[in-house]
Formats: structure tokens, sequence, C-alpha cells
């Protein structure tokens, strides 16, 4: 731990303070389809689309019908990049020739499943499997549109509070068409000029062989890179462009362009907690939500790099020198991260791409001590709704703040409201389902996998040929450290936020369907009853404010949020979390590692 | 009969009487013996697994007493003895208790309702009625084959034999058996005191009344129903937070039944039973057992009140009311105006005007004659005299002179409204100074009543009668405000005398010259605007904004239409308890957040107490008593067995511990959400963390003191 460490992270929140409100305006008008200094340029583009598409732009849809839309969108832009993938090898851009064999049926639906839910779990290594144009065309429209449909998804929600007696929450296809087209393009136009400055590679050419120094080959990939690399961290998707993601120097080349991919990670959502004050009329309200995420993200930043700093002791003891300095971090844990980062800005990177639903990453998460890798899995435990990702986020914390308002507002003697809504039988029911489809998600999965035995293990789950039948035969690690990576696994999925422990070969057809499945299920089974709870509240009338209704933009509603968050998500978790990264640390303060 | 009104009339509204407070007419103590012992053996019944399947929680409890049952007789049929044996026997003992001691605090809630209800049972009449037949003649009939519309004559000393309607004649009325108050109350054809209820006992003069219930849906019936709770039905946020306690069941479910793989992944074994244990003490057991009984007792703390709530629903409606209309006569004010100050023309002294006003008043029987013959005596020392029989003539008032006083020789004195007394003294040929005007003006902006007073056709000045506040109500509307609630004041003054006692009662807004469709179109603007509203009233024409309302209390001495048209019915006629039942209201709710929360809250102690001790082994290595996980046992419990026992047991010995919070609610004051928020979490938040620390720690030095588990 260093002050400059310490600097860096408290810069890095001071910036993101300052951008919450502009970048909250300007959602906030373009969502409104209020004019911006865009409109001039945009406004004819965004109404030839309407008129292509033939949507009415006008037209208010009630949640059932936006829901609709959202799925039917999602399943025909998931099955066509399935195509696009499995046929790579006939489609252009495609300097290296990869085709079928490297893009089997299983990764196939892993990664357009993947891609059309914003998660970005990789089974696949890019610069090894995908052509540019896989990466350009099937992949990185999924990270605009998934991007754009979790911002239209939170803005309904929104929508449903800060309306009263409405019957619609808006319309799928205008929200999807202007959080794509004046947010996340112009964004990435503009950071995606700022990567290539930095050092950020962006071209076409076939990889390239050079001998090293000590007179080796080695074979340097090429690619479009810098423009994936603008909408991955904008979008909260985190898909690298080549397997080392953003520990690699040509998707994150130095220390500002680091800096510059956690902020764009939490740009939108912190934005979005403003946008929502905005609707419902009372900024307070959205600095509540704000104040909610920001401690729980300064809490886990904090234990993340304490940890990392401190470092194993079992390292310490062996008599390994742990003086040597790295961005002015002396010794700690260094292994998995990169020597430009250091543990300050490999910490605050590892947190902030878990608190949202990113996944992108820029060290080994799997390398943490036991109780630094504990906070991205913790932060993706809680739904990732610190920050969060761009929509999701504030749709997660807005469940949380349903669940906050019913329990606590008992307590004030009236029926719950939220923002003037009364909160009932149907939003609870809701918000529960939510929350128990991602507990049995991330719990189920995890059970399944870490004890069922595979009937034919030589289709389903070989990586090397091997005669073990067990699930668990692909995870390198065994003991506590297995677990971590196999809950892990199913975390990542579950809460589509993609990054991994790694440690787990999951390209095979088991863990491709199986994590396939896992965030499936944790992106469209909590959007619905989300989308239910926003169609119900629409209709509701609101209730006028008086002294005796319960307070949601201060402080204490803040803390209440926080111990919401930490409760019901440590609650069901904390049996689990004491198996993987828990008795791990006690065990490596025993002496013991696996 | 004019006496039994009289008496009547004085108890209610004698002047400076305090006012009516809330009487708890029906409280009995939390735990009355009776009761009690019904309630062990109903606890007991209770364990059908058919009743507890209505109960998602309880039922996992009882699943889950039933399963380490079987484990424990498998046990000792296969001699496993030891610690494990004794162990598993305990945890599905506890278990049991769990079970019960919920099935314990439901019977207790439901005995206080039975023991109303078959109170209430003896007062139903099984006597004969005599029905009118179609020719007129009288049939007597069974009082329950009465059905709707029938027409029956009830004398002296009858019990009415159903509810109905006042069609002829005019009677006092005991009504003790329902509303508890043995003061006689008149029943009178036409008007708004016309409905009489079944079982009730005329006293004076008789009657002919018109049935208004079919058997079975009397008023008594209905009120034996609400109080046995067999009409009970979930209100809206019980069916919310059943859903949320049921969701965080199943999610707990999940944790405990994934723990059985991800042990086999980790290599140890966990027993079944502990894992129970574990389920048992995370699911939400305080609150799913004790969740009805805080229903039940909130319409218990209703009846106490003497209130009849007809729903559970319009009892958590109370709590959320946002806007209470009171009518300011009988509510906020006491029925009658008192004399407050002698107010001389010009040239005339105070004494004298006193001295004429009271004799003008000693004949006059009305409150307000009696409190100018009071203030005259304390203010000025006046007392009534005697005045002899023969020479003396009082002057009744009437409506055509608007006037009353009294003769005496040489002295003629008269008291009676300003313009009655301006005319009087005009036609005697003598002018009226000016100031009499000015001085009556000057009262009426005050709110006040003038009463002009003359002796000999010569204007003394006026006699300021004032409408009195009831006492306290200002501290009760400061309440009010607190917990954000707004009172609205409903009179048929005019706004100047409305303004003025609305000011000094103290009440946020008022009403004036209210016409019947003015309080509907009043209602409807504030729920428009998003406010739920409360109000009283007795009168037909009340009915439509009574339903209008969201809690409408109809007082019971109000016609059938009022008494259908509201959710409830004040047997004391008291339209001041609103104000207790909104607090009810809101303490019900209260009450099922705070021990939520406390429910929720308590599971942190209990992981850190079952967590250790069900992993003890996990990664031991040769040489060590505990495995690694067991550094989190920072309580110290003294072993895996000791430690999930003290957990179980609390659990279950916490829901015997709430259920006099259950039954009485939550204490509450009068504050703004944000305080009472604050105050709750502090209380059932973090003490719901940190109070069961300490228990579960001295339960473990109990359990190894007593041998009941090992100390190591």
């Amino acid at each position: 731990m260093t002050t400059i460490g310490w600097l860096q992270i408290a810069a890095f929140f001071l910036i993101l303070l300052a951008l919450t409100k502009p970048i909250g305006i300007f959602l906030h008008r373009v969502m409104e389809g209020e004019r911006t200094w865009l409109t001039p340029v945009l406004g004819p583009v965004e109404r030839a689309i309407y008129k292509l598409g033939g949507v009415k732009h006008d037209e208010d849809m009630p949640w059932t019908v936006y829901a609709l839309a959202l799925l039917a969108f999602s399943v025909v832009t998931l099955i066509i990049t399935f195509g696009l993938l499995r046929l790579q090898a006939w489609l252009p851009l495609n300097p290296q020739h990869f085709g079928a064999k490297e893009m089997t049926p299983d990764l196939a639906f892993n990664t357009a499943v993947s891609f059309t839910t914003n998660t970005n779990w990789q089974a696949y290594a890019g610069e090894s499997t995908v052509s540019y144009f896989s990466q350009m065309v099937s992949l990185a429209s999924h990270n605009f549109f998934s991007a754009a449909a979790g911002i239209a998804v939170a803005i309904a929600l929104v929508r449903g509070l800060a309306r009263k007696s409405a019957a619609g929450v808006g319309n799928f296809w205008v929200d999807i068409t202007r959080a794509t087209l004046y947010i996340l393009l112009p964004l990435c136009l503009i950071f995606a000029m700022v990567f290539v400055q930095q050092g950020a590679i962006q071209n076409f050419h076939p990889y390239q062989t050079v001998t090293t120094l000590e007179g080796g080959s080695q074979i340097i990939p090429g690619g479009p890179v810098a423009s994936q690399e603008a909408i991955k961290e904008l979008g909260t998707n985190g898909g690298g462009f080549f397997n080392a993601n953003s520990a690699h120097p040509f998707e994150n080349p130095t220390p500002f362009t680091n800096m510059l991919q956690v902020l764009m990670i939490f740009a939108i959502g912190a934005g979005m907690t403003y946008a929502f004050g905005l609707y419902v009329g009372n900024v307070r309200q959205g600095w509540a939500i704000f104040g909610a995420m920001s401690f729980l993200f300064l809490i886990g930043v904090s234990v993340a790099y304490v940890q990392e700093a401190k470092g194993n002791p079992m390292i310490a003891a062996q008599g390994v020198d742990t003086t040597t300095q790295t961005m002015g971090d002396a010794g700690g844990n260094m292994e998995g991260k990169e020597i430009r980062f250091g543990q300050a800005g490999a910490t605050l990177f590892a947190t902030v791409t878990t608190d949202a639903s990113c996944g992108a990453v820029n060290s080994m998460h799997d390398s943490f001590t036991p109780l630094g890798g504990l906070v991205p899995m913790a932060n993706i435990l809680t739904g990732e709704v610190i920050f969060g990702g761009v929509g999701a986020g504030l749709y997660g914390m807005l469940m949380y703040a349903i669940l906050a308002v019913f329990i606590a507002g008992l307590m004030v003697g009236r029926t719950p409201e939220y923002l003037g809504k009364k909160v009932e039988a149907y939003e609870v029911k809701m918000a529960m389902l939510a929350a128990l489809i991602l507990a049995g998600s991330i719990l189920g999965g995890t059970a399944i996998a870490s004890v069922t035995h595979i009937v034919n293990p030589a289709y389903w789950n070989t990586v090397a040929g091997t005669a073990n039948d067990m699930a668990a035969a692909n995870v390198n690690n065994s003991g506590p450290h297995g677990f971590s990576e196999i809950f892990y696994a199913f975390d990542s999925a579950t809460g589509n936020n993609g990054s991994a422990f790694a440690g787990i070969s999951v390209n095979t057809p088991f863990w491709n369907l199986a994590l396939g499945i896992a965030m499936l299920v944790g992106r469209f089974l909590m959007i619905i009853p989300l989308l239910a709870i926003a169609g119900s509240m629409a209709k509701k009338k609101r209730a006028a404010a008086s002294v005796g209704t319960f307070p949601t933009d201060n402080v204490l509603f803040a803390g209440l949020l926080v111990g919401t968050v930490v409760i019901v998500g440590a609650l069901a978790y904390f049996p689990a979390v004491s198996l993987g990264p828990v008795v791990e640390h006690f065990l490596m303060h025993g002496g013991r590692t696996f | 009969m004019t006496t039994i009104v009289n008496n009547h009339i004085d108890k209610m509204e004698a002047p400076g009487a305090p006012p009516s407070g809330p009487h708890l007419k029906r409280a009995r103590p939390l735990f009355d013996p009776p009761i009690v012992r019904r309630a062990l053996g109903d606890a007991f019944r209770k364990l059908d697994p058919r009743v507890q399947a209505k109960n998602p929680v309880m039922f996992v409890v009882w699943v889950g007493s039933a399963v380490s049952t079987i484990l424990f007789i498998q046990d000792l049929i296969e001699h496993v003895g030891g610690w494990e044996t004794a162990f598993v026997g305990q945890i599905a003992l506890w278990l049991w208790f769990t079970v019960l001691f919920a099935g314990f605090a439901e019977a207790i809630a439901e005995g206080r309702g039975k023991a109303q209800a078959d109170e209430l049972r003896k007062t139903r009449t099984t006597t004969l009625a005599k029905k009118v037949g179609a020719n007129g003649q009288i049939e007597n009939v069974a009082a329950s084959l009465l059905r709707k519309g029938d027409i029956v004559i009830c004398d002296v000393g009858d019990v009415i034999p159903s509810d109905g309607t006042v069609i002829e004649g005019i009677a006092s009325v005991d009504e003790s058996a329902i509303t508890g108050e043995s003061a006689p109350v008149i029943r009178e054809a036409g008007g708004d005191r016309s409905a009489v209820t079944g079982g009730t006992k005329v006293i004076s003069d008789g009657i002919k009344v018109e049935i208004t219930a079919n058997p079975g849906e009397t008023f008594i019936d209905r009120m034996i129903g609400l109080v046995e709770g067999a009409q009970r039905q979930k209100t809206p946020n019980e069916i919310a937070l059943n859903i949320l306690i049921a969701g965080l069941t199943i999610i707990f479910l999940l944790a405990t039944a994934t723990l059985l793989p991800f042990g086999q992944y980790a290599g140890v074994h966990i027993s079944i039973a502990v894992l129970i244990a574990l389920l048992v003490c995370l699911i939400p057991t305080t609150i799913g057992g004790l969740l009805s009984a805080i229903g039940i007792a909130g319409m218990d703390r209703v009846m106490q009140y003497n209130v009849l709530a007809m729903s559970g629903k319009a009892v958590e409606a109370a709590g959320d009311v946002d806007v209470l209309l009171l009518d300011k006569t009988g509510t906020i004010t006491l029925g009658n105006r008192q004399a407050a100050e002698f107010l001389p023309l010009p040239g005339v002294s105070v004494q004298d005007l006193a001295d004429a006003a009271q004799l003008s008043s000693l004949a006059d029987e009305t409150p307000e004659g009696r409190s100018i013959v009071v203030l005259a005596k304390e203010q000025y020392g006046l007392r009534g005299r005697h005045l002899d029989e023969k020479t003396t003539e009082f002057i009744p008032f009437t409506a055509q002179t608007r006037m009353s006083g009294v003769n005496i020789p040489g002295q003629r004195v008269r008291k009676g409204a300003v313009q009655a007394v301006i005319d009087y003294v005009k036609s005697s040929g003598v002018s009226v100074p000016i100031e009499l005007q000015s001085i009556a003006d000057e009262i009426s902006r005050r709110g006040g009543t003038p009463l002009a007073v003359t002796l000999n056709e010569r204007p003394l000045g006026i006699i300021y009668l004032k409408d009195v506040v009831k006492g306290g109500m200002r501290e009760r509307f400061d309440h009010l405000r607190a917990m954000g609630i707004k009172t609205i004041m409903i009179t048929g003054d005019n706004p100047l005398t409305a303004a003025a006692i609305a000011q000094e009662a103290g009440v946020d807004d008022f009403l004036a010259q209210a016409k019947p469709e003015d309080k509907m179109a009043l209602i409807k603007k504030e729920q428009a605007e998003g406010r739920l509203v409360a109000m009283t009233g007795d009168g037909t024409n009340d009915a439509p904004a009574l339903a209008q309302a969201d809690v409408g209390v109809a007082m019971n001495s109000g016609t059938q239409a009022a008494k259908e048209a509201g959710n409830m019915v004040d047997l004391d006629s008291n339209p001041t308890k609103l104000i207790e039942i909104v607090e009810i209201g809101k303490q019900l709710l209260m009450t099922r957040g705070a021990l939520t929360t406390f429910s929720i809250a308590n599971d942190v102690a209990k992981y850190f107490a079952i967590i250790p001790a069900m992993f003890a082994t996990l990664y031991i290595t040769s040489g060590q008593t505990h495995g690694p996980l067991w550094a989190l046992n920072f309580m110290h419990l003294h072993s895996p067995y000791s430690a999930v026992l003290a957990a179980v047991i609390f659990n279950a010995l916490v829901i015997i511990a709430l259920i006099p919070v259950a039954l009485r609610g939550v204490p509450y004051r009068p504050m703004g959400a944000a305080q009472v928020l604050r105050r709750n979490l502090a209380v059932w938040g973090l003490g719901g963390i940190l109070v069961p620390f300490p228990f579960i720690w001295l339960l473990d030095q109990i359990l190894v003191a007593l041998h009941c588990a090992p100390g190591v």
C-alpha cells in the first residue's frame, strides 16, 4: 500500500463524482427525446432508422409488449450471431482463416449467448479462434445492442416509478435506438481515437511472425483492437479482443488508458443514478442510490487493495524479496498482475469490473489472495448493483431498493411506498422471483458442476482425453480454490459479468452449455420480473409525500440500502463463500495452499 | 323518560368534562390463565400438518422436525449412541418446540378473540319475537327465524330480536351488551337515531322495528365472526410479507441444500441434522411464527377500544391514512357552548350584567344556561339564590320569541339572540345603543355566540358564549402532524367562526359551511392528490362520504345506512377515537416490519454459531482439534454440538419471548417517519444483529453445564 496507490483510487472516485451529473443530464435528455447538440446530425439518422424499421416512435408500450420486443430482438440477434460465428470461414476479414473447427457449435452457442446477454464470458481465446469480421460484426454489434438494451430496461423501470396511472413504460425500439445512436456510438468514436493515440492497435493485418532478441520466433497478432476496446468498457461488456484482455498491451497500453478504462466502465452506470433522480423529479433520490453504490465500491476496493498489498505470508516466509517497487507499490502479491498497473491499478480494475457487470480484466483474479479474490466474487454476488452494468446496475439496485423499502418501510407504520408508489404483493413477488432465480442459478449451477458425473466424458467434457468423468475434472485446482473457481464461473455467468477466476478449461460442451444457460437465466429471468414491476408501478397512483412518508432520499436510506444488499446477498451465499475464499484464507495463514 | 334523556345527555356532554378518551372496555391481561390453558391445547392441535401447510415457513420447520425425529429413531435403532444421538434427539425436540411455540402464539391471539366471542354469544337472544303479521295481528316467532323486512313490536323489558330500524315510537334502550356502556340511549323513528341492534334491551316505552338483517348476518353475528377470526382474511400487506418470507425460505433452502454437494466436493461429511438446524435457524421463523398472531392481535386491539373493524384491511388502511376529517361538534369541541365572558354596554357595570344574566338563567336547564350561572358565581361571587316561587314567573325559551327569562317583582330579565332582543327592546320604545350590535359582531368574529341581556327592557350587555375545545386536542393534533397526518375540521359554521376555532384547536385546515356534498368533494379531491382519507359519521347523509373515505368510522348511534357504508363501527360513538384507530393501524404495520427485520438480522449471529460447527472438521490436519473454519467461532462456543444446539434453542425461545410484542405491538410514539425509522432500525435491526450473540453464548454455557452437549 502506498500513498500514490490510494491517491489513484481517490482520483478515480472524484472524477467519477464529477462526471455523474453531466452524464446523467445527457442520458435523461437523450432517452426522453429532447434536443441535444447531437440532434442536428443524428436526428435524421434516428428518423431514418424508425422509417426503415417501421417503428411508430410515439407508441407507448405496456410492459408485456416491451418485454416481448426485447426478447424477440435478443433471440433473433442471438441466432444471427450463432450463424455468423459458425460461418466465419466463408466471411471476409479472416486473414488467419479461422473456421468452424475453432468455433464449435457449443462454443458458438456459448459465445452468442454470452455477447447477447452483455456477459462477454469468453470460453475461447480471441486471437486463436475468431476472425476480424466475427470480432467487429458478430460480437461488437452485441456489445452495443446488449448495452443499449440494459439502458432501455433501466429507463423503462425508472419510467414505471416516475409515471402515475400510466399504461406504458416507453418504446423499446426507440429506447434502444437512442441509447446506441446518441450515447454509445459517439462516445466510443472519441475513446477509440484516444486509445489509438495511446498505442492500442487498429488494423486488419495478418498476424506477424517476428524473431525475438533471444533468436526465437513469436507470432504477434493484429486486428481492429481500439474500436472494440471502447465499447468493451463503455458498454460494460468486457469481452477482450485478446485472451489476456486489458492486461494485453495492445488493449490497455498505459496507466492512463487503464484509468480511462475504469472510468468508462462506471461512467454510464453512475450517470444513470442522476438520470433516475431527474426522472422522478428529485435528484436527491438519485444521489441516495449513488451514495449506497459508492460506499460499497469504496469498501470493496479498499479490502482488495489492502489484501493484495499484504500479499501471501508464505512467500515472505520463504525469504522472497518483497521490497521491489512497482508503480510505487512495494512487495505484496504481484502474481498475475501487470507491472505497469501495480496493485492499486489492478485491484481498482478488478473491483470496478465486477461491481459493474463488465468482466474485462487487467490481472488474474485467480491469483489474488483469498480475501482479495473474495471482493470480485462478492461484488458479482450482490447482483452487480454497485454502479453495475449499463442500466443493469440501476435496475438491480432498484430491485434492492424495493425490497429495502418493503421490509423497513413497514417499520414506519405505513404500507411501504417507494417514490409515492405502494409496494404491494405483486412487486414483492416479482423482486423475490428475481432474487430466487439468481440464487438458484448460482448455487444450483455450482452444486451440479462440483459433483456431477458425466455420462460420456469423451464427448461432453474432455479437454485432453481424460478418463475422469466428473464435470469438475476440468478444474485445475483442488480444495477451496478449485471450489472458488467453479463458484466464480456460475457467479460470473449468472451475473452476466464475464470475468473468470480462470483455472477451469471451460471450452467443452458441458461447460459451454451449462454456463450458457446460466447467462440466459441471469439476464432474461431477471429482466422480465423487473419489467413486470415497471408495468405494475406505472399503473399506480402516486401517493402524496408527507412527514409520515418513508424518506428514500437521505443518508439513512442509503445506509439501509447498503444493509439490504449486504445482508440479502451475504446471507444466501455465506455458507458457499466460507467453503471457498474464507477457508482458503485461514488455510493460507496456516501454511497450506491449493 | 325525560329524566333518562337528561341523564344521558348530562353524562355525555357535561360542561367542562374531560374529553372522552379511549376506554379500554374490553381489555384483558395479556396472558389470561383460561386463555393460556386453551392455547396450550390448541398449540398441539395445530401440529396437524394440514394446518401447518398454510404457513410455508412453519411447514418447513415441521418437516425438519419430522425428519430429525426419524433420524433420531434411526440412531436409536442402530445404537449409534453417544453425543451424536443425544444431539439429534435434542435438535428434534427443540424443532418441535419451535413449531409448538409458533402455534401457541397464534392460539393465544385467537383465544383472546374467542373469549370475546363467547361473551357476545351470551347476548344472542333465544327469546320469541312479537312479529306483526300480514293482517296486523301479532304472532310469536323465534328470533332466529326473522328475516329482512319483518316488522316486530318491542315493549318495555323486551330484548330486541334482531337488527332493525325503528319505524314507529321512541324508547330508551340498554345497549351495554354490545357497547359495554351502561347508560341507556334513545332510539326513535326517523332521523339519525333510528337503528337498533339485536340483543339490546328496551327499558322504557315501546317501539315498532323493521328487521334489516337475515339470520346469521346480524351485527352480533358479524362481531362474533370477526373476533373469532372465522372471517379473517389476510390483509394486503400480510400477503406481501408472506410472499417475502416464503421467498426467503426458498432461498435459504437452496443455500442449505447445496451445501451437501459443496461439502462432498470439499470432502467433508455434513450431518443432515445439522443442515436442518441451519435451515431452520436461517428461515425467518420468528416472523413466520408470529405473523398471524400480530394480525389477530391488531384486530383485537381495535376491539379493545370498542371499535368493530369490518376487516383487517380496514385496520391496515388506518395506518396509511394521510388526512383525518373531523366534525367540529362533539369531536373537536364539546357539544355545547359555554359562557366565557360578560361584556357590558357603556354605563353598565359588569356586576349588574352578571347579576341579571344569572337571574335569567336560574331556571334554564340547558348546559349553556347553567354555564352562565357558574360563570357569574365564579367570577363575581354571585351565588345562586332562592326565589320565592309564588312571585316568580319563569319565561321559557320558545322558537318564536327566541328569548327566555324571569319576572320577579320589579324586575323583568330577558336574555336571547341579539336580533330578537333588539326587536323586543325596540318594540317597548326604548332605543338600542349602537354598541350592542358592535360587541355582538366582534364576538361572532371570534367564533363565539353572543346572547343579549335586558333588565326591564333596557339592554345591559352581551354574554359571550364560546365553543369549548376539548382539553388535550391540540396535543393530539400535534402528534398527528408529527406522524404526517393532516387534520381537517368540518363545520357548518361560517368561515370566520370556523377559522377561530380551527386556530384554537390546532387543526391544520377547516371546511366551513359544509354540506354533505362538500364533504364528499373534499374526500375525492384529497384522494385524487394521492392521499388516504379517514372520517367519522353517523347520519344517513354521511353514508356516501363514509363509503368513499378509505377509512370510514360509523358511530353506533348512527343510522343503519351509515353503519353499512363505513368499514368500522365505533360502539361508543366517540368520534375522537379515530385517532386511536390510526395509531393502532400504524402500530400493526410497525410490528410486522420490526419483527421481520429482527428475524432476518438474527441470521448473522446464527451463521457464526453454525457455520464453524458445521465445517469444524473441514481440512483438519492430524493433531488439530478443529479445522481452519473453527476460527470463525469468535463467540468461543464450546463444541460444534453445543454451538448448533444453542442456535436452535435461541431460535425457538425468541418466538416465545416476542409473543408479548406481537400481541401488544411494538412501543409506539408519534414521530415523523424518518425518526421512527431511525429508532426502529436501531432497536430491531441493529438489536437483531447484536442480541443473539450473548444469548447464544449463554445457552452454550448452560448446555455444557447441564451436560446436554460436550464441552469440547
